[in-house]
């Protein structure tokens, strides 16, 4: 299973960040100071695969995002590429060519799509359309201002 | 900018506006100072928002919080507020509700559990929608508690709801098996049936489960064997299936499932022949046709390799697996190559020969440029050598050793030293390999190194003469590298009559003078490079040396005695020594500093440098005049020298029965003469003799007004003495204490001897005598003796006086 997918700019900005594991605070915050120190300290032309504790730790660039993901060592770091990618595909469909600035100003949207492509760690869906159509049909369901105001608080 | 262009954005009520007119005013903050007060005024905000009551403003205040959050800036009051809103009926309350939930809370928090009935209730909600908030929430950050609290319900999804819910409630399911694992049971039922769906996502998440319930029960996993034929159909209807849009990636058809398909096959197959012989034709079709040009198509031929690898799969199927690998490591792609080094380590004990093919690619992977891949390919390299390649693969790492990024170079020694032990084809090669090593790396190397090379020098006998050249002239190179240094010194010292000798046939011969050597030796005693432990060498060195060559031995004396006004402790120690060697012990000199026999291999683990703790760097070359007994005695009784010459005040400890005659059969009064290892030395003098016995006083040690002294009584008769005693008198003002004797019986041939400590107090100064009485037995007839000891043998006791005329007696203890 995946423990953690970070989302931080080539400045060290943290723009996502999804914890599959139950961590404390403090230990959060240092998790994401050692992937981003490591992270960008990496070459180019390296490949995207580093060692950390009992951990594999995938990375990958896209524009001015890094998108670092951790897998426990049977997981598959080919496919992580592969979901990496996926999860971007996802996400620029849904903005249409989809840039940093769209995810630091709709955070919580960008956190609504990977809630319908990954879970506990683990892949959900695997078809994009099916992800593509769900988010969709969430955002539906906001209310407008009128409906959202003549239902009960609670 | 874009703000998400959105086809539902005009039904929205855009809350979104807000939480971005903040994020901009956050992120025009100059300085993190100006940060700070800007989130100060904003958390102020948000906090009376939330003590508010229902405006239609808490979502987006919760959506501020989150952001600042994320920024890291403390949110836990708005804890409360994510469960309040969780359970509103607003489908926009609920979302960010939840979502605050698994950014803000986790298990350890006390709210968490309060959520727990909201989620209850969700999990039945009307609209699939919420319910899905709720399984993504639990799945997320559920405890064992709530696991347990929302099973059954779980379950109750996993059978009766659509896709969409199936597939989240199966990945729940999953979540709540790692937290409570006694819930497995609960679930397994559903599991198996699961595998029938058509739907991907839910096939997905069914092999999840499967895999899940698999590695937690051996029972479980002997149930679910049976479903790998079923398995083994959906794989082959993945990989022969026609094109489907939905699926497709790069030309394989759900790459994702196709993997977890694999990996659950390769558990179900795992030391099972007929698992194994059941997923054989899928997984040769699979190797054979996924086609690896792209990173899906890599990443399925990757699970399948390591499927093959794991299970009970014929012959050419592993070569086929192994022949993938190989393809790899050629592959453009540095992740690939990577990839492959990764998978074959862990076969290479396995399936050497196949991995050995491959060995050319591998060693040109050490040229990489990423270090990760340099990592994998020197460990890889280094599990390849073997007997047959040993002298070509040592080139490619001493290669890699001249050029290797600085964080590989000491697992690269200790590989080229471990690999080069094992497998070098001559005493020689071996040598010239690790003088290599040294003279490129020496800073990267073990500890153990040093005393590891002397031994195998001292063994290759044949080649001291070449060794010695080659090292001298390392050394006139350079001094810095400290391990080569130390080799080099401690050689010189032994072989250096073969060194001035000039000639050997297999380098070629250059004239060396004893001024050079010592000239050399010199420079590193005084250069700031040198370590404390190298000048420990380099001064040992030059001090053999002095019976080794023949014009320059005043020089060696003055460098000697310079030395023992040496700040470092140890140099001035040794200095002392030496000093006294030459002074005192002359006629000791040469048998002290001779050759020293070959040494037997250290046992693994068992370093000399571990016996110490003043030497860092172990000295086996040490010659303390004590040495001479011990020479000829194996291993591991050089490494109890050091134990004693490692700087501890532990008396010295008798050795045991030595395994090869001692060449000096005078070691015992050898011990004796020098007693404790302090420098000054100590005198015995014999005051007795009669029928065999012989009783000697040793003066111990002595001050103004005390004195220890140790009588020694030894037996050179055929028969044994037995009865032995010793009683003492002194003079009046004189305080006499007698320590226990070591014994009563002294053996005959002079094979062991008795010792008896008294210590004499002398507060007036008075001049010490001593009268004993000496009783034994010998052969049946006991005699007594009285004997007179008028001056001590030590000039600090010295009779000034007559006689005294009376004399306390005091018998012994």
């Amino acid at each position: 299973m995946m423990h953690f997918l970070l989302l931080f700019s080539r400045q060290g900005k943290l723009r996502l960040q999804k914890w599959f594991l139950p961590l404390p605070e403090r230990e959060r915050k240092k998790i994401v100071k050692d992937m981003t120190t490591m992270v960008l300290s990496r070459k180019p032309r390296t490949c995207n695969f580093l060692h950390w504790k009992d951990l594999k730790i995938v990375y990958k660039r896209y524009a001015s995002l890094y998108f670092c993901c951790a897998l426990e060592n049977k997981d598959n770091e080919l496919l992580a590429l592969e979901i990496l990618h996926r999860y971007v595909e996802l996400l620029d469909k849904y903005f249409g060519s989809v840039c940093e600035l769209d995810i630091i100003f709709n955070f919580e949207k960008a956190y609504f799509i990977l809630d319908e492509f990954l879970m506990g760690g683990e892949i959900q869906e695997t078809s994009k359309q099916s992800i593509a159509k769900s988010v969709e049909a969430s955002d539906m369901l906001q209310e407008t201002m009128e409906e959202y105001m003549s239902k009960p608080a609670f | 900018m874009t703000t998400g262009c959105h086809a539902s954005k005009d039904t929205v009520m855009t809350p979104s506006v807000r939480l971005q007119e903040m994020i901009r005013v956050i992120r025009s903050a100059r300085t993190q100072g100006e940060e700070r007060g800007i989130i100060q005024k904003e958390c102020a905000d948000i906090r009376a928002q939330f003590r508010q009551g229902d405006n239609g403003e808490r979502s987006h205040s919760l959506a501020k919080l989150l952001y600042v959050h994320m920024l890291g800036y403390p949110a836990h009051f708005g804890q409360m507020e994510c469960v309040r809103l969780i359970a509103s009926p607003r489908y926009s309350e609920k979302r960010i509700g939840y979502l605050g939930a698994m950014m803000l809370l986790d298990e350890k928090q006390d709210a968490s559990l309060l959520i727990t009935n909201s989620i209850k209730n969700d999990l039945s909600h009307s609209s699939q929608y919420v319910q899905s908030l709720a399984l993504c929430t639990l799945a997320c950050m559920g405890s064992a508690e709530m696991c347990r609290d929302l099973a059954p319900e779980i379950e109750r999804l996993l059978r009766a709801s659509n896709c969409y819910i199936k597939k989240k409630a199966t990945l729940c399911a999953v979540h709540i098996i790692r937290k409570v694992p006694e819930l497995a049971e609960l679930f397994t039922p559903s599991a198996r049936s699961l595998l029938s769906e058509k739907n991907h996502g839910v096939l997905h998440g069914a092999v999840v489960l499967i895999t899940e319930l698999c590695e937690h029960n051996p029972d479980t996993l002997d149930q679910f064997r049976k479903a790998v034929p079923e398995l083994v159909q959906i794989m082959k209807g993945l990989v022969t299936s026609s094109y489907s849009p939905e699926h497709n990636v790069a030309g394989i058809s759900d790459p994702f499932l196709q993997v977890r398909i694999l990996r659950l096959l390769r558990i179900l197959g795992h030391n099972n022949d007929t698992a194994s012989d059941a997923m054989n034709d899928l997984l040769a079709q699979v190797a054979t046709n996924t086609d690896s040009s792209k990173t899906a198509g890599s990443a399925v031929l990757y699970e399948t390799v390591l499927t093959i690898m794991d299970i009970n799969s014929e012959s050419g199927l592993r070569v086929l697996a192994v022949n993938i690998l190989g393809r790899f490591l050629l592959n453009n792609d540095r992740n690939i190559r990577y990839i492959s080094m990764t998978s074959l380590q862990k076969i290479v004990q396995t399936d050497h020969n196949a991995v050995q093919r491959h060995r050319g690619t591998i060693v040109d992977c050490l040229k990489d440029q990423d270090t990760s891949v340099k990592r994998r390919a020197l460990e890889l390299s280094l599990a390849l050598v073997s007997a047959v390649n040993i002298r070509s693969m040592m080139k490619e790492l001493l290669i890699f050793l001249s050029t290797c990024p600085p964080e590989l170079r000491s697992q690269t020694t200790s590989g080229i030293f471990n690999v080069a032990e094992r497998y070098s084809p001559s005493k020689r090669w071996h040598i010239d390999t690790i003088l290599h090593v040294l003279t490129t790396a020496g800073g990267d190397v073990r500890d153990e190194t040093v005393p590891n090379l002397i031994q195998l020098i001292t063994t290759a006998s044949e080649l001291h003469c070449y060794t010695v050249h080659k090292l001298y002239r390392a050394l006139v190179k350079e001094i810095s590298q400290q391990p080569l240094v130390q080799v080099a010194c401690w050689c010189i010292g032994e072989y250096g009559d073969l060194l001035l000798k000039g000639e050997c046939e297999e380098i070629e011969p250059v004239q060396v003078t004893e001024d050079d050597v010592l000239d050399a030796l010199e420079t590193v005693l005084q250069s700031h490079m040198s370590s404390p432990a190298t000048r420990g060498f380099a001064l040992t060195a030059t001090m053999k040396l002095s019976t080794r060559i023949t014009d320059n031995v005043d020089r060696i004396r003055s460098i000697v005695s310079i030395y023992g006004s040496c700040i470092d402790l140890e140099l001035q120690q040794r200095a002392v020594e030496y000093n006294a060697l030459f002074k005192k012990y002359d006629h000791m000199r040469a048998a002290v500093l001779e050759r020293m026999p070959v040494m037997g291999k250290n046992s693994p683990g068992h370093t000399n440098g571990d016996t110490s703790g003043e030497n860092k760097e172990p000295d086996p070359s040490k010659p303390k005049p004590v040495e001479a007994g011990l020479l000829s005695e194996p291993a591991s009784q050089v490494c109890d020298l050091l134990d004693l010459l490692g700087g501890t005040d532990t008396p010295l400890q008798p050795n045991p029965a030595p395994t090869s005659t001692p060449t000096t059969t005078s070691s015992t009064d050898l011990l004796d003469l020098l007693g404790g290892l302090e420098p000054t030395p100590v005198l015995t003098e014999t005051v007795y003799e009669k029928n065999g016995l012989r009783l000697k006083i040793q003066c111990d040690k002595q001050t103004e007004t005390e004195v220890m002294v140790t009588l020694i009584g030894s037996n050179s008769a055929q028969n044994d003495i037995t009865n032995f005693s010793l009683q003492a008198a002194v003079p009046k003002s004189v305080q006499l204490q007698m320590k226990a004797p070591s014994g009563n019986v002294i053996p005959a041939h002079g094979l062991g001897q008795v010792t008896q400590t008294v210590v004499l107090n002398n507060p007036n100064k008075v001049s010490l005598k001593i009268r004993i009485r000496v009783s034994y037995s010998n052969q049946g007839v006991m005699h007594q003796d009285t004997v007179q000891i008028d001056s001590f043998p030590s000039p600090a006791c010295q009779p000034q006086s007559a006689l005294c005329d009376t004399y306390t007696s005091s018998a012994s203890p």
